[in-house]
């Protein structure tokens, strides 16, 4: 394990809006195998966010001109339900939740050995239940528990973590407030056993060394939570 | 995303589920008026407004309310509005698919808000803040989680719940300006609790609270809405099979019973 050490500054004396130490995540809780009917599912709770995760598959993909002939795809869907947020969100999807559905397939993709199952489809089906910032992220932590639990055989299991800037300093996972009115912000996801990074996104505005900065903090987060999803498995299935 | 899939029910499985259902006995050792476990919890969201997770055996549904200022329809300008929404998420069932709202989604949330509307479960007069301006707008979505039959019953459950959750700014009217107290919080005006009960036709039986086994093998379906002195305020019948009279009569009657022990859980 890499321990960070940061020089100079003040960070460590640094306190957040909510209390958080620049480096700490809030609380997080998942549980995998929450649904009946889904092949596999997760229930995951990140500070005030609440996403439920069903997967079904690998199955025949139904539309043949969208089947890969050698592999299998993932297909992605996140929403968000009405009463998620302060004002309703319309049902349906936006451009929103469009964009985010297909960087979470393509972040959970690389991890799964898609060629066992040619012409098939898994399809992840996310729900977030209520929204407190990071929402995608959350999104990917609990879908690849989701996936484990579907017994999709996969190289890793992805989680994901974002980090940015709020008051001027480089903080781990923003909260919905600092998401809002910082800087910054950095969601990453990556497979923790090589440390690839399979989702990377980040709007604001960091220097480079702030960005080295974030993206570490991030990774380190990720790390965190990673034992925190396979403690859910083994809560789920035991050692 | 929007195909519809087939569903092939064997001729073996709805021999042994009419067969069983003849001799009064059902597949998970119900008798055939009897609810699988309830549960009900509310609160379950700080976002919205008020919210509730209902399971009936592993059917499971999540209610949240959230409230708006709009304009009344110019036919009731003196009431609010109530809006019941419903979404059949994809991650509920390997039938439902994700796009716009299907045949089934809109039954069950045109059925649930009858059963609110008709037996009157809110004073919407009282959601009034200027006539024919501004009133209050209620919007409940039923989210399905996880289905395993019985919809009906657990959305109309769950809204009830939901709906007396629910704790909306206190707003008042000064110098024509709409003021919103949003530390001051109050309750919705209640007047009634109904409910619906939801029977399947199986054989010659009426099967309360279908699994979704029975569903699939049922000929009809009968959805009864009553208030708390048992009158009828809701009513809905589905499925390709006719029914008979009596048999509508025995479905009102047990609603009756049922909807009095369904009604303990909202307390």
């Amino acid at each position: 394990m890499i321990i960070i050490i940061t020089l100079g500054k003040k960070e460590g004396s640094v306190k957040r809006a909510d209390g958080r130490a620049f480096d700490e995540l809030r609380p997080i809780k998942i549980e995998a195998g929450v649904l009946e009917r889904a092949d596999g599912s997760a229930y995951l709770e990140f500070g005030g966010n609440k996403v439920l995760v069903a997967v079904y598959g690998p199955r025949e993909f139904h539309i043949r001109r969208f089947q890969k002939p050698d592999q299998a795809v993932v297909r992605c869907r996140y929403n968000m339900a009405p009463f998620s947020v302060d004002d309703r969100k319309r049902p349906g999807p936006d451009r929103r939740s469009v964009e985010i559905s297909k960087i979470t397939s393509e972040a959970l993709a690389p991890a799964v050995f898609l060629e066992k199952y040619p012409r098939s489809t898994i399809d992840v089906f996310i729900e977030v239940l209520e929204a407190e910032g990071g929402t995608r992220c959350a999104g990917i932590t609990a879908a690849s528990v989701a996936m484990a639990d579907a017994g999709i055989p996969m190289r890793d299991m992805v989680v994901a973590c974002a980090a940015g800037k709020a008051d001027d300093n480089v903080v781990l996972d923003l909260s919905e407030k600092e998401d809002k009115e910082g800087q910054a912000d950095l969601p990453v996801a990556v497979m923790p056993r090589t440390g690839e990074i399979t989702l990377i996104q980040m709007d604001g505005n960091l220097s480079s060394e702030e960005f080295e900065k974030a993206l570490d903090l991030a990774l380190e987060g990720c790390k965190k939570i990673s034992e925190i999803q396979k403690d859910a498995l083994k809560t789920r299935y035991g050692e | 995303m929007v195909n519809k899939m087939v569903d092939i029910i064997p001729e073996i499985t709805k021999k042994s589920i009419t067969n069983l259902i003849n001799n009064g006995e059902r597949a998970d050792n119900r008798a055939l008026d009897e609810y699988r476990d309830i549960t009900l919890e509310t609160g379950v969201i700080t976002k919205a407004e008020g919210s509730a997770r209902v399971k009936i055996g592993n059917t499971q549904i999540m209610i949240g309310a959230k409230s708006q200022i709009a304009e009344p329809f110019p036919d009731t300008p003196k009431n609010g509005v109530l809006m019941t929404n419903s979404e059949l998420l994809p991650m509920a069932s390997p039938t439902f698919e994700p796009g716009p709202p299907d045949e089934r989604s809109v039954e069950l949330s045109r059925v649930v808000d009858r059963c609110l509307r008709e037996g009157g479960v809110i004073d919407l007069e009282k959601l009034c803040i200027i006539p024919g301006e501004k009133v209050w707008m209620i919007f409940l979505d039923i989210h399905v989680l996880d289905y395993d039959g019985n919809l009906m019953d657990a959305a109309a459950l769950g809204c009830l719940a939901a709906i007396m959750d629910t704790k909306i700014p206190e707003a008042t009217v000064r110098d024509g300006e709409i003021v919103i107290d949003k530390e001051k919080l109050i309750e919705l005006p209640i007047k009634e609790k109904a409910l619906l009960c939801t029977f399947a036709k199986i054989g010659n039986e009426l099967v309360l609270d279908p699994s979704l086994e029975e569903e699939r093998v049922m000929g009809a379906r009968i959805t009864v809405g009553v208030i708390e002195d048992g009158s009828v305020c809701a009513m809905q019948k589905g499925g390709e099979e006719p029914l008979t009279k009596e048999e509508i009569m025995k479905a009102i009657k047990i609603t009756k019973e049922k909807t009095d022990i369904l009604r303990k859980h909202l307390n």
